[in-house]
This record gives C-alpha cells, structure tokens and sequence, in this order.
C-alpha cells in the first residue's frame, strides 16, 4: 500500500516529522518497506524563462535558447523541443544536474558546434510521465528561479507499506491515519461524509438475488456529466502511489479505494440493459473484464449483471461492456459489500488479482456503504457536474457488531507488560473501539476490524500501540542441573550415519524431494505427483533416494568432476509414509591413475556394499548377523546388486551397479555404484551400558590357510559360514583373501582361498588337535561342495 | 715371557684392526680363540705351570685373551654398524614424493545448521520434534486457524496434490514446520519445549526462495508463558547462534493467523563494507524470524485448555540462517549437488557443534 505524506495529512493532524512518522508506522505494525522522497531527486529542477529562441546554424529541428535561470547571465542552451520558444516558462537542468529519466549527468557540451549549457526537460526525463512529445510548459506565473518540484507539488514523500492480511482497514489511507493517532503522532480527522441531495428518484432497478455472495448493493444514479480528466492533484496523488490515471470517473474510485478502503464501480448508464442485478453466474457465462480478458464464471460466483448478461466479476474486476468513457454523460455509481471467502474463492479460481478483491477478501467495513456512495458522488459532481438521483438499495450489509469480553489483567499475562487500565482504554477507544470498563470489560469491535474477535485479539490491539519494544526480556524458566539430551534415537542415528559417510570421503548432499516424471519412472515411480508443480522436473514425490543424486552425479561429472561420492538423508515418500532412507551414489573414479596403485578404477558393486555396510554400522545395525540376497531392485543390475536382510524380512540396505538401462534413462555413463540404507528397518541398538569384564586370550593365536575349488553357483559367503562354524571353540574369524577364477580353474569352478585364525585357550594346541580342526574345516566346506586344492 | 705375550697382543690387535669385514673378524677371532686356536692353545699350557709362573704368565695370557676378544667384538660392531649405514644409504627414497591420505567429505550447511540448533535449544530444554512433509489441509491450515479461502493461505504458495476420493481437503507439501506444533500439541501433554526442523515446500522461485527449503519451528507451552519468554529465548538462541552477545532484538507487530499477538522479529545489523555483522552498533535492521503467543483458538483445538495453557511459537529459515552466519549469497545452490560448492560450505564430519567446543565451525 502506497500513500503519500500529504494525502496522509489530509487525515492525520500531525507536527510528526517524515522520519517519526515511518518510524511509528513500523512500530504499529504497518511496516515501511520504502518511503521515496521526490523532493530530493528533483532538487536540481529549477523554473526558468526562455528569453529568446533562435534557429540552429547547422540543424533544421534545433533550436538556440537563452534561458533565465534566475540567477546570473541567461544561458545558452540549445533544444530540440517543437515546443520551445520565446517568453515560455519552462524546467531547467542545470549542468551537473542528474536526469533521472536519462540516467545522464549533464556536462557542458557543445550540439552541432553550438556551447549549450544544462537542459530544458519534458516530463518524461523527470520521470513525472511518459509525456516527452515537448519541453515541460508551464504557466506565465511560474516563479522564476524557484525549485519546480515545491511549486509544483512533486514534492510530496511516498511511504509504501506491507499491509498483513488482517488489515484491509489499512489498505486505506483514513485507517493508516487512524492507527497513528493511537499511537499518539497526532489527532484523526475524523472525515464527516456530507450528504449529496438527491435530485431526482433512481431511474435504475437494483436488486441482488445472491444474498449469500452479495449481501447488499447500492446504487445511485448521476446525470449530465462530462468525464474528462481528472484534476492535476487527484493524478499526483495516484500517479505517486503507482496508478496510472485514465478519466476523471475512473479515477475517483480509484482514489476512494486507496483513500478509504472503499472499493466503488461506475457503469455507464446508456451501456446498462435493464436492472443491476447481483446474482451467481451461470455455468459456461463469461465476463469481457477490464484488464481486457475473458473469464468463464462457474455458477459458485457471484456477478453483477442486467438483461444482457453478467458484466461484472463481483468484487473482483468490472466489465469492458459497460464501463464509462469520454463519452459518457449519465452514469450509476455502485457500491456493495460482497463475501470475502465468496472473493477470495472466485479470485483463486480465475487466479485473478486486483486491488478490489484485495479488500474485499479481506472484508471491506460493511459499516461504510452509505459513506463510500456520497463520498463518491460528492467527487463526481464536483469533478465532472451533474445531478444526482438518490440511493437504491438493495440487501443489508451484515453490521451487527461483535463484543468481547475482556479482563484487562490478559494484557500482562499474554504479553508480559502492564500497561494500566486506563491508557489500554484509550488505546482502544482510539483505535475505534467503544470500551465499557465494567468488570469483565466489554469491548465493542469496530466493523472495520473483521479480524478481531478474543481477548487475544485486544491484547494485541494495546500491545502494538503501547508498543512492543516495552516487552521486558523473561528467561525461561530452567530445569535443574546438566541440561538433559532432547535427541531421539532416530536423530541420533541420522546424525551419526551422516558424519560417518562423510568422514569416509562422501559430500552430503540435499536434492529436491520432487523428481521429473521420467526420473521418477526410472526409480519405481512416484505414490504424490503434484497437482500444480511449478515446473515439469519437480513434479514427483521420490520413491527411492537415489533418482536426484544420479542427476547431481551426471551434472557433476558433465562439469569434469573426476570422482563423485555422495550421500543425502532423504526420505522415500511412499503409499504408507515417508521414510527416512540414506541414499549413496558413487560415480566415476574410485581410484586415480597413481604411481603406487597403478592405473585408475571405477566403482562397483562392492563399493557401494562397502558404504552401505558402514552406513549400517554407523547406525548400530547389527552388521555381522546380516545375510545378503542376490538381486534388488529394478534399477540395478540384477546379477550385480544385492540386499542386507536382517532375518528372513527385514532389508536393512540395497547395493550394486545401475542398471544399464537406468543410466541409459538417466543419461549418466560409465558404472555408477548405488546403495539405499533404510534407517526405518535398523532395529533400535540395545542400551548396554556396562560392558563384561576384559579377559584376553592368554596364548597368541593360530592362522590356518585353505584353498578350495568351489561351484560357481554357491554363495560365497556360505562356505565362509560354513568354515566358521566348523569348530565354533577354536575358530574366531575366517577371511576370505583371495577368489578367482580361469587359468588353472575347471570350468564352473572358482578358487577361494581362505584364512581361518585359531585361539587356543589355556594350553597351546597339539599337532594332533590342530588336524582334527584342519579336518573340520574341509569336512564343512565338503558340505557345500567345496573340494580342497 | 711376558713381554712376549705383550708383543703378541700387540700383534693382534693391530691385525684385528686392519681387518675390513665381519668374516675378517671372524676368522681371526677363529685363528686367536676357536678351538684350536693360538691363544686358547697357550692357555692349555697353563696347567702345567708351576704357581709362580702361573701368577705372572698366566694372568698375561689371561689378560692378552680379553684383550683380544674385546677388540674383536668391537671390530666387529663397527663394521656391522658401517654395514648397517651403506645399507640403510643405498635404502633412501625420495621423500618428497605425494601420497594419498584419503578424502574427508563434507556434511551440509544445513544439516550443520541444524545441530548447531540442536544443539543450542537443547540447553534451553527444547527436544527435537518432527513430521511429515505430505500434510494434510487440517494440520497444515485448518488447525493453524487458517480456514479455507483466508486470505493467508493465498500468502503460502501452497503444492496440492490431487484430491483424493474420500479426502475433504487435498493433500500437499506442508508450507511451515508449524503443523508439527499441532502433532505435538494433539499427541503429547504439556509442558511443552520442542524445535522442529525439516523441509518445507513453496511454489517459489528466485535468488532467495527456491520451491523447497528449510525452516525451524520453537513451541513453549507452558503455565504462565508470555511474550516476554519468547523475546528472552530468541535473544538467547541468536546469541548463542551467532556467537556474539552484542545483540539488539526488535519485536514488530506483525500478523499469523496461528499467533495472538504475532510479531516479526528483526536483529539490528551493519552492512558497513558491503559485509553483514550483528551488532547494536548498527544504524539497520534485518528480518530473521516471526513468532508470536499461540492463538488460543489453536491451543483449543489441539484439545487443550487455553485457561490453563498458553505459550509462544516461532518460525525461522534454516537456510537463511545458515547464509547469514556463513556467507553464501544464492539459496538456489544449496540443492543443486555442485561438488565445488560442498567442497567449499561443506564442513568437517568432525567439527560437531557441541556446547563446549562452541556451536559454530
């Protein structure tokens, strides 16, 4: 909301300054984003006489001035304006001035070999208009020498403020007003609406047959105007909050808007067919607006119409069909109060913004028609003649007024400030409110103030008057002793996992939790897929992890990243929750070409094996008891991925290669390693707190080797079971050390070399005990097909 | 005779010198002292000397034997050693050359930002509460006293999913974390202390807004609570987050349909030099927070007694907080997975924010 300082003043008796008056504004809650004084911009303007035009020696549409600025010798300036000429009053620009419509400094200069000296400036270079067809021609009483912009009103602050949307009362300049006198800047005028007589009875018809959408419409007819422009301080004003002026009967309501909140229509009179109707629309109907669009209404919205058909997006925007002209000469002003959640409902459908629905979503003061409608024709009969009719009406505006019962101890409890009785009455009569102080204090809402309806509410009216900054800082009070941990055990997990992998050299990352359909489809798809995205690649909620971490791989590597190791803790939105998932990508290099480990390398299934275990392990999952699956899903490889169960059930982790045809959909090359760890499924670590007694072996221990040709179609990791479990007594841990197969293996068969560590307990053990266990080991590893090398 | 035994131990002292390696050594130590050596031949002879002549040539037969069995050991612990030396010379690399010493990754600002918070609340007693990001109209809305069509909503921005059958109200992607005050209020009892942070989403887009970003939500309720306890916690938590204690809080009366008094919060501030500090020296003020005593009509309708219960609530942008201590200038890039930028606002897995090591990296 723009207002300028004068147009304020014109509400507010005040001594205030500009700066304590911004300064107050913020502190009551209406908060200043800019306040932009022309007066400094358009100092350097001064007023100046052209005392003689001469033709340019060198240029037909140039013109040598000598201008009396006022001060010293006349200057010598050349113009290109048609309009110069001899005896005009004019704006000058002295050299050194800045034109802010240019964006030029100006420095003496010479044009086609003539000196000119500054300039004389069109509208449009002082940014006033877009007017630049002459030089600013202004009248013969103009005082020369004299600053253009106090002479000519320009001069004028333009404060700009963030209105929250409680407050439509503030999206005019009376209630801004209102607010300021509260907090004391000065006196509310307090604006009486004199009464217009009415000429004549309303020839036109008003009824509204939408009572629900349309409680009331007034309607009051003017004969005999003449709709030109609109006076030079009515077009200052709008021009210096942002509106562009287009005629003087458009203009007064766009002023009223802004000036009391009070949005008004005015139909031409000769355009209307029949009765001004409020009504909802029919389905299909549509409304030619006036920002030159067609809408098609749905009968839930109200209109306002006359036999030819609705012309009119009730409370929203008016119609191209019966809007005025220069050639209007009877008109119909309208003023109605229209439901806000009715506004706000159709303003959404049709995604239609305006300054109208802006107050009327908000409730525009249902106490103020009659006041909006005579103010209004006051306006047109002075700005454009006429003779009115009087007032048809129809409905009744909801004006029963709310009363709420208030203990004014509240205003200590909630905010923490005692302000005394009495100033919290004044606070509150100020700001309109009638106070009956006996106790429970009944406190009578203004209609303006739609927002307030509790005690709360009242609180807040004292509170942001007296003023916040009076709000003593309170500690909170505080437990006794260490301050306890707050954090849950899912927290703790996401923590630790999180600066797990990233002190094993992955970057964390945070992706969007939306995907592409495409990326999504490549992913399993997606259970939320937005019904108004804001563009078609965040469209799908994830259903894995990994999707937007490829797309950062490839984006990454496509920059020259040599090695990309990545991790985010996301969440899968799926059908029944969301859940917590690592997501662990690894793409390009695991290893560079280097002069102690030889040639470079990619990654692998292993790989990402390796970060999904101690992802686990970070997490507390129980990592020796997992057993891995072959096999996950459909996005990887499937002979070159793999699942960490927990029991038969429970998948902790998925890990592999992507599928070929996955990178292919991603467009990411090279053998991109993958992994999903859901946190979700690691069972909560069991507190122990105190561990058993240390007792260490007391004899070193024994290692045994083993080569075995084993059935390519056997686990691995069954015959290491197996071994392990051959002499559970002796047998502490097997390690697989070496595994091939080819040259000097038979077909179907793979080499495993394992190493198996022996801990004798109290005695060393005897040649004998140790090919026993040597048998035990083969014996178990027979079992599984397995035959000694 | 003994001057002969003198002679003679000369003469192998001065050969067990001149020998030049440890097998040198050896065979002389073999040809003085082995079994039939020359030396350990003479003292065979002692037996057969009278005592006189075993008091006299005996104790230098004895003598010259230590004698040469000393230089020998020390001959050869110096040639071993010279050995030892050559060897260990011919052993040298080149030290210079580059090894890798493996590669610490980074942990995101944000989630850096967001134990900072942790770590910070939970001193002032707040645990850490969170949600889903799919929420549901009533929580999101509704029960933020934000009925259908207030003009609030149009202020969010809101994702929708599409409706469902059997839905009253869509579903979409929570524009706050303040749905979480709601599940904490309906499945919990006062007293309450909780932060929540997580992901929010707006369909938004800039330089400063991006669709998803982060925001902390604070809930106190409790008996007697008043604007005061709020002013006091963000005061101390801003100190606490920025680490410094010349902080000056504005409170502005401001509009959330879910507080009652609402106010926005500013922090005063300096962009003297084009750089950002916090500091009550500062002639600006920047917005961090909004924040307000909670609306009595939400406190009912999370089911609870408004007589007996109010409190404060407040939302911040992890984010921006995160660009106001530590620098970055474009939102956008927090979640676009550029490597450089990780490498460059990442931070140490190790620096983990704690009270005693202070919160910030």
């Amino acid at each position: 909301m723009k207002f300028t300082l004068s147009w304020l003043k014109d509400h507010l008796e005040t001594e205030a300054s500009l700066d304590e008056i911004v300064r107050t504004l913020t502190a009551v809650g209406l908060e200043v984003e800019s306040v932009d004084d022309p007066a400094a911009r358009l100092a350097p303007f001064t007023i100046a006489e052209v005392v003689s035009a001469e033709a340019h020696p060198d240029a037909d549409k140039l013109r040598v001035l000598r201008v009396e600025t006022g001060s010293g010798e006349p200057l010598q300036v050349v113009c290109g304006a048609p309009n110069a000429r001899a005896g005009m009053k004019g704006v000058f620009a002295a050299e050194g001035s800045y034109v802010p419509g240019t964006g030029i400094t100006l420095k003496p200069t010479k044009i086609r070999g003539v000196a000119s000296n500054g300039m004389m400036v069109s509208e449009r270079e002082l940014e006033l208009s877009e007017d630049h067809d002459g030089i600013i021609d202004l009248p013969d009483d103009a005082p020369v020498g004299t600053s253009y912009a106090s002479w000519a009103g320009l001069d004028d602050p333009v404060i700009e403020i963030g209105i929250t949307p409680n407050r439509q009362d503030c999206l005019g300049v009376h209630g801004i007003a209102r607010d300021l006198a509260a907090a004391g800047l000065g006196t509310l005028k307090e604006g009486t609406v004199e009464l217009v007589p009415a000429a004549f009875p309303s020839p036109v018809e008003i009824r509204t047959e939408d009572e629900e959408g349309c409680p009331a419409l007034y309607g009051r007819v003017v004969r005999g105007v003449k709709n030109g422009s609109s006076p030079a301080w009515m077009q200052r004003r709008l021009r210096a909050v942002g509106l562009r002026p287009i005629d003087a009967l458009v203009d007064i309501t766009n002023y009223l808007m802004l000036d009391r909140a009070r949005p008004l229509h005015v139909y031409d009179l000769a355009k209307l067919d029949g009765p001004l109707v409020a009504r909802k629309a029919k389905a299909g109907e549509t409304v030619e607006a006036l920002n030159e669009k067609t809408y098609e209404l749905a009968p839930s919205m109200t209109v306002l119409a006359d036999d030819a058909g609705a012309h009119d997006i009730g409370g929203i925007m008016g119609g191209e069909r019966t809007g005025v002209s220069a050639d209007t000469t009877d008109v119909l002003i309208e003023c109605a109060y229209f439901d806000p959640v009715s506004v706000a409902r159709t303003g959404q459908a049709l995604s239609l913004y305006s300054d109208a629905r802006a107050r009327f979503e908000r409730g525009v003061d249902p106490g103020f028609l009659e006041g909006g409608i005579e103010l209004a024709t006051r306006l047109v009969l002075d700005l454009c003649g006429g003779e009115a009719s009087d007032i048809a009406r129809a409905g009744t505006p909801p004006t029963e007024k709310k009363i709420v019962s208030y203990d004014p101890a509240l205003c200590a409890s909630l905010s923490g400030v005692d302000v005394d009785e009495a100033e919290q009455a004044r606070i509150l009569s100020e700001l309109g409110f009638d106070v009956d102080r006996a106790f429970p204090w009944s406190v009578t809402v203004p209609l303006w103030r739609r927002d307030v309806d509790g005690a709360a509410d009242i609180v807040e009216e004292v509170i942001r008057i007296h003023g916040l900054h009076t709000v003593p800082s309170t500690p909170l009070p505080r437990g006794e002793g260490v301050a306890a941990p707050t954090a849950t055990p899912a927290q703790t997990m996401e923590r630790r996992v999180r600066r797990a992998l990233a002190a094993r050299g992955l970057d964390e990352m945070i992706t969007w939790s939306f995907v592409s359909d495409a990326e999504a489809e490549a992913f399993g798809g997606t259970s939320f897929r937005l019904a108004n995205p804001i563009s078609a690649d965040l469209v799908a909620m994830k259903r894995s992890a990994l999707p937007s971490l490829v797309s950062a791989a490839r984006t990454n590597l496509d920059r020259g990243a040599r090695t990309v190791r990545v991790f985010e803790l996301a969440r899968r939105y799926l059908d029944d929750g969301e859940r917590p998932t690592v997501g662990i990508l690894l793409a390009g290099l695991s290893r560079e070409k280097d002069w102690r480990t030889g040639n470079e390398a990619g990654f692998d299934i292993f790989d990402a094996k390796a970060e999904a275990l101690a992802a686990l392990a970070a997490a507390g999952a129980p990592t020796d008891n997992l057993q891995v699956q072959a096999g996950a899903s459909d996005w990887y490889h499937p002979g070159r991925s793999g699942r960490l169960m927990l029991g038969p059930k429970t998948c902790l982790a998925e890990f592999g290669e992507l599928h070929p045809r996955t990178a292919r959909a991603m467009d990411v090359g090279g053998r991109v390693a993958a992994a999903e760890v859901f946190l979700d499924a690691v069972p909560a670590a069991k507190g122990k707190r105190a561990r058993p007694a240390f007792a260490p072996p007391a004899l070193q221990p024994v290692l045994r080797d083993f080569a075995f040709l084993l059935d390519q179609a056997v686990p691995t990791a069954d015959l290491v079971r197996a071994v392990a479990g051959a002499d559970k007594s002796a047998i502490t841990e097997v390690r697989l050390f070496d595994y091939f197969e080819g040259a000097g293996v038979p077909e179907g068969k793979v080499s495993v070399a394992i190493r198996v560590t022996l801990q004798p307990g109290d005695k060393s053990f005897t040649d004998e005990e140790l090919s026993a266990i040597s048998a035990k080991v083969v014996a178990a590893a027979e079992k599984r097909g397995a035959t000694l090398r | 005779m003994t001057a002969d035994i003198d002679q003679q131990t000369a003469d192998w002292l001065a050969r067990i010198a001149a020998a030049d390696s440890p097998s040198d050594v050896e065979a002389l130590r073999v040809e003085a002292l082995g079994k039939s050596g020359a030396i350990t031949a003479q003292l065979k002879t002692l037996g057969k000397m009278s005592p006189e002549e075993r008091q006299t040539t005996g104790a230098a037969l004895n003598r010259m034997r230590q004698e040469v069995q000393a230089a020998l050991t020390s001959r050869k612990e110096a040639l071993e050693a010279a050995e030892l030396d050559r060897k260990l010379t011919e052993e040298a690399v080149d030290v210079s050359l580059p090894v890798d010493h493996g590669r610490t990754g980074s942990v995101h600002p944000v989630s850096q930002v967001m134990d900072e918070l942790a770590e910070i609340f939970a001193d002032l007693g707040f645990a850490v509460a969170t949600g889903p990001e799919i929420e549901d109209d009533w929580h999101n809305f509704t029960a933020l006293n934000i009925p259908e069509h207030h003009p609030a909503r149009t202020m969010h921005d809101t994702f929708w999913f599409p409706k469902e059958e059997g839905e009253d109200a869509p579903k979409l992607l929570r524009t706050h974390t303040s749905p979480v005050q709601i599940r904490t209020m309906t499945d919990g009892e006062p007293p309450i202390r909780i932060i929540a942070p997580g992901r929010v989403y707006r369909s938004d887009s800039d330089a400063t807004h991006t669709p998803m970003f982060h925001q902390v939500e604070g809930l106190v309720i409790d008996r007697g609570i008043h604007m005061g306890h709020l002013k006091w916690t963000l005061e101390t938590f801003v100190k606490a987050f920025f680490e410094t204690d010349d902080v000056e809080l504005r409170l502005r009366p401001s509009y959330f349909p879910f507080t009652e008094p609402s106010a926005e919060v500013d922090v005063r501030c300096s962009f003297a030099g084009g750089k950002l500090t916090i500091t009550s020296d500062g002639d600006d003020w920047m917005e961090i927070l909004g924040s307000g005593m909670v609306n009595r009509r939400v406190i009912e309708m999370c089911g609870l007694d408004p007589s007996v219960w109010q409190g404060f609530a407040f939302g911040v942008g992890i984010d921006r907080l995160a660009m106001l201590k530590y620098g970055m200038t474009d939102l956008r890039q927090f979640f676009e997975g550029d490597l450089r930028w990780s490498g460059h606002y990442g931070f140490s897995p190790f620096a983990v924010p704690t009270l005693s090591q202070g919160v910030g990296a």
